[in-house]
């Protein structure tokens, strides 16, 4: 008979009780809790392994896994500048170094050139760990200028749209980005150049009201929020719960906004499909 | 008459002025000097109060209750008006308005947000928040005034899209998306003109145009000041600071180039002289059309889309290596 009897078989700490593994090297579910090293997860195009949950990744991860080796970047010399001296509970100056601190990106989107299944392609992918994705000034410039450089070029376009919107603390120039976007891109859809928008975990509010809505072929990630007003809005607006599902990717396929939804493991072959469709230049 | 809050010294004049009248009336005294007097006061009142305006008191001037909507103008702008409903798809969305008019001899298509003036007709307008079907309304009739040449002109007042569960249903963002697709690319000339709220996307889903004006006392953001505070600062609290730091009056937008001018209101606001608001609004569009209405329809598109081409403010940093060819990272 000892003192310290184990009472119950096995761990009886619940998973959502469990201490964080470091970072680095374990990755833990947003959505199972099930963890999984990193390793494992990025060999399964950063999903959870468990539950093929999307995790959340940034420009240069979906650079990675769509192009043809060697890409090159372009307009990274375009960056925000607080030009209405914004002041919340931060100026936007400091909540601009702060991002640019915490993730080393200079805005909410990078723009690329490269090549998928031997095809040249521009994608536009944005960063949501930059002001959750926001859009301003440079957003709407890097996505005009990427056009212009289509146009140009005769090449196929694509953005890959993660954002919480616009960006409030640039007002009304984050407001006409929407309007700045959609024209440009309707030059594009005239010179008969494919645009493709692929919408990812989250797409709300003004990026989803302008260029993310205007792809020539619009998809989208699995169970990704996708929507003009966020839940919560919607919530207090209608005073009711929202049903399971509302606003997810399935939500909107259902609804006739996508064309369709493909898993990131799939992407880039389906990309290399569809671009095999459109008579641009070929390497 | 209603008096905002920063209105109130004017209320008492008004009370006094109206008592001095009774007095008046009952003809024992004489007060016509006095009425002189009090008048004079008032006016100069008027004009001390509306020459400071903040931010957050013109929001709340955009927003008054007897201010007048588009209904409203274009009755008095034209003789002929014929509304036109429904997007064809799904329904007649009341929160936007629009059909064919006659502006002293030139044809041309309506559209607005309508806004309610009380209780239930307000509901009826669902307070100037419309639905996906609205904003299609909206492109078939701009299709519409394409097919026959006619200019389009839209007046805006919204607080914002309507955030619904239908709404999302049936597509609010594809429906903005596209209407400003097709704006950038109508053949016809388009004139905007913010009469009171312009909020947002719901307000710029029929706001790109050749030439986009803001009355005086309007507002035009990204986000309602109200809607800022409760997610920059958390509370609804700092409705005014937001107001203020979203620069988003008339003066603040001419001066960043998002606008193309501004339209005086007569003094106390358009609702304070609704008929000579409408005047002055009328002179304004007719001026503007005979230039926009005289222009090869592919040099105006050009010229439209270079405007909003050159909107946004950004600095360069110098060129890096980053520029140069990446290679992919394992």
């Amino acid at each position: 008979m000892g003192w310290f009897k184990r009472l119950k078989d096995g761990i009886v700490t619940s998973t959502k009780d469990k201490k964080e593994a470091p970072d680095g090297l374990w990755y833990k579910c947003a959505r199972c809790k099930e963890a999984t090293t990193i390793k494992e997860l990025r060999e399964n195009y950063h999903k959870c392994p468990k539950c093929n949950y999307h995790v959340r990744i940034g420009s240069y991860d979906y650079f990675d896994l769509l192009f043809d080796g060697k890409y090159q970047e372009h307009f990274s010399e375009l960056v925000s500048k607080d030009f209405l001296k914004f002041k919340d509970l931060k100026p936007y100056d400091t909540r601009l170094e702060a991002a640019k601190d915490k993730t080393g990106l200079d805005d909410a989107i990078v723009v690329a050139e490269g090549k998928i299944s031997r095809k040249p392609i521009v994608i536009a992918a944005m960063d949501f760990s930059f002001i959750g994705g926001s859009m301003g000034s440079v957003v709407g410039e890097k996505i005009a200028k990427s056009i212009d450089y289509c146009l140009k070029n005769n090449i196929p376009f694509m953005i890959i749209s993660k954002s919480g919107g616009a960006r409030m603390m640039e007002s009304a120039f984050s407001l006409m980005q929407m309007a700045k976007t959609s024209a440009k891109l309707s030059q594009l859809s005239k010179a008969g150049i494919p645009y493709f928008s692929m919408m990812t975990d989250p797409t709300t509010g003004g990026v989803t009201a302008s260029f993310a809505m205007l792809g020539d072929i619009n998809f989208a990630e699995p169970e990704a929020l996708i929507g003009f007003a966020g839940p919560r809005v919607i919530k207090e607006t209608i005073k009711k719960d929202l049903p399971e599902g509302f606003q997810t990717s399935e939500f909107l396929l259902e609804h006739g906004f996508l064309d369709f939804i493909v898993d990131r493991s799939e992407l880039k072959t389906r990309l290399g499909d569809l671009l095999s469709f459109f008579h641009t230049k070929t390497a | 008459m209603v008096f905002l809050e920063f209105e109130k010294p004017l209320e008492s004049l008004y009370e006094q002025l109206e008592k001095i009248k009774q007095v008046g009336e009952q003809g024992v005294i004489d007060v016509s000097d006095m009425i002189k007097e009090l008048e004079n006061k008032i006016k100069t009142q008027r004009k001390e109060i509306y020459s400071n305006l903040t931010g957050w008191q013109k929001v709340q001037l955009s927003r008054h209750p007897e201010r007048p909507y588009t209904l409203y103008y274009i009755n008095q702008m034209c003789k002929k008006f014929v509304e036109l409903h429904g997007d064809r798809y799904f329904k007649d969305d009341k929160a936007i308005v629009g059909g064919l008019a006659n502006l002293d001899g030139q044809s041309v298509v309506f559209i607005g947000h309508q806004k309610g003036a009380d209780t239930k007709d307000r509901q009826y307008r669902n307070f100037g928040m419309a639905n996906p079907e609205g904003y299609r309304k909206a492109l078939r009739l701009m299709k519409l005034a394409e097919r026959f040449n006619y200019p389009v002109i839209c007046l805006i007042d919204t607080p914002g899209a309507f955030p619904g569960l239908e709404a999302e249903e049936r597509g609010q963002a594809e429906a903005i998306a596209r209407n400003l697709f097709e704006m950038a690319q109508l053949r016809v000339p388009i004139v905007c003109v913010v009469i009171g709220e312009g909020a947002s996307g719901g307000a710029i889903g029929i706001g790109l145009g050749d030439k986009v004006f803001m009355l005086e006392n309007t507002w035009y953001s990204v986000i309602s000041p109200e809607s800022c505070s409760s997610i920059l600062w958390r509370s609804w609290d700092y409705k005014e600071q937001a107001a203020e730091a979203l620069k988003l009056t008339a003066d603040h937008m001419y001066k960043f180039g998002l606008i193309d001018g501004i339209i005086k209101e007569p003094l106390g606001g358009a609702h304070a002289l609704p008929g000579e608001m409408a005047k002055i609004l009328k002179k304004h569009i007719k001026k503007e059309l005979v230039e926009l209405v005289g222009m090869d329809p592919d040099v105006r598109i050009e010229k439209r889309i270079k405007k909003y081409s050159k909107m946004g403010q950004y600095a360069k940093k110098p060129k890096t290596k980053s520029d140069t060819v990446s290679t992919k990272v394992k």
